[in-house]
């Protein structure tokens, strides 16, 4: 090998390493300012399911407020009133509401309104009173005002509507965490949960980390057979009454 | 214990529904009757939402009504031709009832129209059943158990009818429109209510056909079943509201329930049961027209699906 030839592997591979140190440097610098991790990303609605929390933890690079929203499945309400009719309380008028969340929750290291001005969580449609809820039927103003509230307090009552933004604790600085809890009627579907980093009044950063509730063992197996084979449901419910009917006859005969 | 219910979607406490079935069955073993009427209206207050209730109550009441009918099978106390005909009108009436079920239910009203079919039925019955009872309680204190007979062939427009048929069993020879109706209209109170419709049955086949009291019970029995059958079959495939996990429970609570309550019921005189079945019945009726009366909690309703 000659000097020259020694000299320029030498320069190429200086070359290499600063460009590969300057690597590591850069990526440093880009660090993620949020981590966030869920205790468990499955709930499992298993036959003694009776409600159950799911421990949401994280840091942040630099001091920042947190907050955190958890959104249900969408799916399609219908919220209707009362009306006393010859003595009885009758459903008559009603409201059909498209993509409502199923469950929804929020939680925050300080009040919301410290955090941040009305307009930017407005923005990004953090808390229940921005959530977006459009009635499909025609609804006067004043009368979009009631149902609305029926609908939160409804959800509210059934423990699907969170009453008011959960605590984030910190635990230093850096590490913060919350408890989202799941009640007992919680509803199958994927869950997104969203994570935003606030600084000056602004969202930093935004961490999105979808959570599945399903069904699981005997009871999703049922559930799902009765939907899939209903014909062959009724028939498999009605045979087992019929045997069950029989055993008892036989078994408390008398005499 | 808690245990999740896979249809009904909610988890519930095992040995309270346990409870529920045995309390109602120790009352239709003592009164014998088969509880239906009993167990929907207590499901929905218990917080079982009202179409599962009563889906799943036809389903129970299958199972209720196999044990009964054997005995009477055994002694010929089934009127089979009778039974037939009645299911005929049984089926058709509880698949238009299934249908009419669904229908309401899209419209929202279907809460309202279980509850007042039942505040209508409970409150006529049990008023019935109380009135007589106590008159009969009366009566036999007066002087001493003399029983009012009605008698056998009285004429009336229903003998007019057109399609009579004769059958033995009953020693009748009626029109066959008859008790196709009877039955086209519990048929649908099954759907409806989830109930047997023993309640309704029985008196209809008494005073209305004029059957022979030995065989009247039987035969509903044979064809309760097969009706209440038909509706755990259509509810299945057409709104998948039969929970088996709570039937099997239900079912288990009633079979033991009922054998405690025959045992009971066979210390107590027949007039004195039918008054406390008649009290029980009219206090169910008036929980239920309570709840329809006083100004709900909260105005408005929330509930997922289509308008």
């Amino acid at each position: 090998m000659t000097v020259s030839s020694r000299v320029f592997l030498t320069v190429i591979l200086t070359g290499l390493l600063t460009i590969l140190s300057m690597g590591t440097v850069v990526k440093k610098a880009v660090a993620d300012p949020l981590v966030v991790d869920l205790s468990n990303h499955l709930v499992a609605i298993t036959t003694g399911f009776t409600g159950t929390k799911v421990l949401l933890f994280g840091a942040v690079e630099d001091e920042g407020d947190v907050i955190v929203t958890v959104r249900g499945p969408d799916q399609d309400m219908v919220v209707r009133k009362k009306e006393r009719k010859v003595g009885i309380w009758v459903n008559s008028e009603s409201a059909r509401y498209k993509n409502i969340p199923a469950y929804y929750a929020s939680a925050s290291n300080r009040p919301m309104d410290i955090i941040a001005p009305p307009e930017v969580l407005l923005d990004y449609r953090i808390g229940l009173h921005n959530q977006r809820f459009v009635a499909e039927s025609y609804l006067t103003d004043a009368d979009k005002k009631v149902y609305r509230e029926a609908l939160v307090r409804n959800m509210q009552n059934a423990g699907l509507f969170g009453e008011r933004p959960a605590k984030i604790s910190f635990l230093s600085n850096q590490l913060f965490r919350t408890d989202i809890h799941f009640p007992a009627n919680t509803p199958t579907g994927t869950y997104t949960i969203n994570v935003y980093l606030m600084r000056d009044g602004g969202v930093a950063s935004v961490k999105t980390t979808p959570l599945v509730v399903s069904k699981t063992g005997v009871s999703a197996e049922v559930y799902a057979f009765a939907h899939r084979y209903s014909a062959l449901y009724g028939i498999i419910a009605v045979i087992i009454a019929v045997v069950a009917g029989w055993i008892a006859s036989v078994a408390f005969r008398k005499g | 214990m808690q245990i999740y219910l896979p249809i009904a979607e909610i988890s519930v406490n095992i040995f309270l529904i346990l409870g529920l079935g045995g309390g109602v069955g120790f009352l239709s073993g003592l009164f014998g009757v088969g509880g239906g009427f009993l167990i929907t209206p207590l499901l929905i207050f218990y917080g079982i939402p009202p179409a599962v209730s009563v889906a799943t109550a036809a389903n129970q009441i299958v199972a209720s009504s196999v044990s009964g009918v054997f005995a009477h099978w055994k002694r010929g106390n089934v009127d089979l031709k009778m039974g037939l005909v009645l299911l005929a009108g049984g089926i058709l009436g509880s698949t238009v009832g299934v249908w009419v079920f669904a229908w309401l239910r899209s419209l929202g009203q279907i809460d309202l129209v279980i509850s007042l079919c039942y505040v209508i039925f409970l409150g006529i019955i049990g008023g019935m059943m109380l009135f007589e009872a106590t008159r009969a309680i009366f009566r036999t204190r007066r002087r001493g158990g003399l029983v009012r007979r009605t008698k056998k062939h009285q004429h009336s427009f229903i003998h007019g009818l057109p399609f009579k048929m004769r059958f033995y069993r009953s020693g009748l020879y009626i029109s066959a429109l008859l008790p196709l109706a009877v039955g086209f209209f519990v048929g649908m109170l099954t759907a409806l209510m989830g109930v047997g419709g023993g309640f309704v049955m029985v008196p209809a086949m008494i005073y209305l056909l004029g059957m022979p009291t030995g065989v009247v019970i039987g035969t509903s029995l044979f064809q309760i079943i097969f009706v209440t059958a038909n509706v755990t079959f259509l509810q299945s495939v057409q709104t998948q509201t039969v929970d088996v996990a709570l039937a099997i429970l239900l079912l288990i609570g009633g079979v033991i329930g009922a054998q405690f309550g025959a045992q009971f019921g066979a210390r107590l005189k027949a007039e004195h049961l039918r008054a406390l079945l008649g009290l029980l019945v009219l206090s169910v009726c008036l929980k239920l027209l309570f709840d329809l009366v006083i100004t709900p909690g909260d105005l408005y309703s929330v509930m997922p699906g289509d308008l």
